[in-house]
């Protein structure tokens, strides 16, 4: 079973959001998703001072399976990228909430991370979509 | 829920990821399909492919419905275990199916055709045999395990018994051997060296068990894909179909021309081909860019669609993406193939891609 740390938000489509102490929140996606996904082969970033309003589509996991948007669930900045993903794709297989990281977002609108879900209502969500 | 393989409760004690794949629950990964392409590549892997289907044939007229079912000629079978790939066609020269026949005796051959097409092959199968008084018996009980890699080879022998390690050691290529209840086939579907190793339905966990103990790694039909990709291997209803002469599939080595009085189903309609240049032609695509290449991409030269990718995916031993794709017979040099609203160039090569690990494209 895929797992979903509780110190964590969700968005629908697989991204989550861990807010930093400096207030800047990092996004990678869910081990659901990369579990879904199979093995990554490619990983397209945002750039780093990339305006993003939420819902944006800012990055592609591609993985052996099927290529895959990524969606900004916030609005900010774009201040660091996960480089590592660039020759190590494997990284969101293997560490989705760690080192598998994608990038990192100054958000401008911090309401916007109300509007996200706990890690028990998305575990809720994915069982619904496994009927 | 779809039907089971014998060793299906050895995926799940595996953690296998099950799909369904035409009508059978089958294993595509155990954790990582890139992991296992490079076990296959570097040491030994072994598949479970006892969703295919077996089929015996026996009657005293079976080598001439042999003649006259399959475009490659069974003629080439001349002693007893071995096998020959060759595609079963329909009238109008398209491919019913593709698949291997082994030689035993005159009155015994043996196919192994594609699960995906197992009713229709059935009845094509037992249609034509009537003619010739040929019984058709298809193999239930038994499991075929594919152990594939560099290390393959030994690995099987160390689990044979005497007589039967001494007839595998034996074996060329393309050749099979029955010995103690085991039919052991120097064949594969990987471009690696190995066997393919059909035993006794339940035998088939207790063999894969002991396969895995001494160092053969599990593999998913997703690595299965890979593999044989980027061996240059067609796959059915990717490559061919019943609408895709094997003259415009890559094929064209296993139509058996000569000798030219032997009448098999379909050489009527490809007769005017065969000499003929054809219109469209079976090339491999190499990817530079990051990027994948899948089924379908459209395939454009000069502005315009003129083809597509058949079959499409990352290669973990290139480190890129490659496709098999049919483009008109004149194309050549770089194309752009259509995805994700971009288009990508693309090197034309004859494949296949890989060779003992290696990159071995033209």
């Amino acid at each position: 079973m895929s797992n979903a740390p509780s110190h964590l938000k969700y968005a629908k489509s697989h991204e989550w959001v861990e807010t930093a102490a400096d207030g800047t929140c990092r996004i990678g996606i869910s081990d659901h998703a990369q579990d879904l996904l199979g093995d990554m082969v490619f990983i397209e970033l945002p750039e780093v001072g990339q305006a993003l309003n939420a819902q944006d589509e800012c990055a592609v996991v591609e993985s052996v399976k099927a290529a895959s948007d990524v969606y900004s669930p916030l609005t900010g900045e774009v201040v660091a990228v996960n480089e590592a993903l660039v020759d190590g794709p494997d990284l969101v297989n293997r560490d989705p909430y760690g080192e598998g990281w994608l990038f990192t977002i100054k958000s401008t609108d911090s309401s916007e991370l109300d509007d996200l879900l706990s890690a028990d209502e998305y575990i809720q969500l994915n069982s619904e979509d496994d009927d | 829920m779809g039907a089971k393989t014998a060793l299906y409760p050895e995926h799940l004690n595996l953690g296998a990821k099950v799909v369904d794949f035409a009508g059978w629950d089958m294993p595509l990964h155990y954790g990582s399909q890139v992991e296992e392409h490079y076990k296959v590549r570097g040491e030994a892997g072994m598949f479970d492919v006892s969703h295919m289907t077996f089929v015996d044939l026996k009657g005293e007229r079976v080598r001439e419905f042999l003649r006259y079912l399959l475009a490659n000629n069974v003629d080439r079978l001349k002693s007893p275990g071995r096998a020959l790939y060759t595609c079963m066609l329909n009238e109008q020269g398209g491919v019913v199916d593709d698949l291997i026949v082994y030689y035993f005796d005159e009155t015994y051959f043996r196919m192994v055709v594609n699960a995906g097409t197992h009713d229709k092959d059935m009845a094509w199968i037992q249609h034509h045999a009537k003619t010739f008084n040929v019984s058709v018996k298809e193999l239930t009980d038994v499991a075929l395990l594919a152990v594939q890699g560099p290390e393959a080879r030994d690995k099987v022998h160390d689990l044979l018994s005497e007589k039967q390690r001494e007839k595998a050691e034996a074996l060329a290529p393309f050749n099979a051997v029955e010995s103690e209840g085991f039919f052991i086939s120097r064949t594969g579907y990987t471009g690696e060296d190995g066997y393919e190793v059909m035993v006794p339905a339940d035998q088939a966990i207790d063999f894969w068990r002991r396969l895995h103990k001494i160092g053969v790694h599990p593999v998913g039909l997703g690595a299965r894909d890979t593999l044989r990709l980027e061996a240059g291997m067609d796959l059915y209803s990717a490559e061919m179909d019943e609408e895709t002469s094997p003259l415009e599939a890559g094929l064209k080595w296993t139509v058996a021309w000569e000798p030219q009085d032997r009448n098999f189903i379909g050489r009527g309609a490809l007769e005017p081909q065969y000499n003929a240049t054809p219109a469209r032609k079976l090339v491999g695509l190499i990817l530079d860019d990051r990027g994948v290449l899948r089924g379908h991409q459209r395939v454009i030269v000069d502005g315009k669609a003129v083809g597509e990718v058949t079959s499409g995916s990352f290669s973990p031993t290139l480190g890129k993406a490659i496709a098999f794709a049919r483009v008109p017979y004149d194309v050549s040099g770089q194309v752009l193939v259509e995805m994700r609203g971009k288009q990508l160039p693309a090197r034309v090569v004859k494949p296949p891609f890989v060779r003992h690990g290696k990159a071995c494209f033209e």
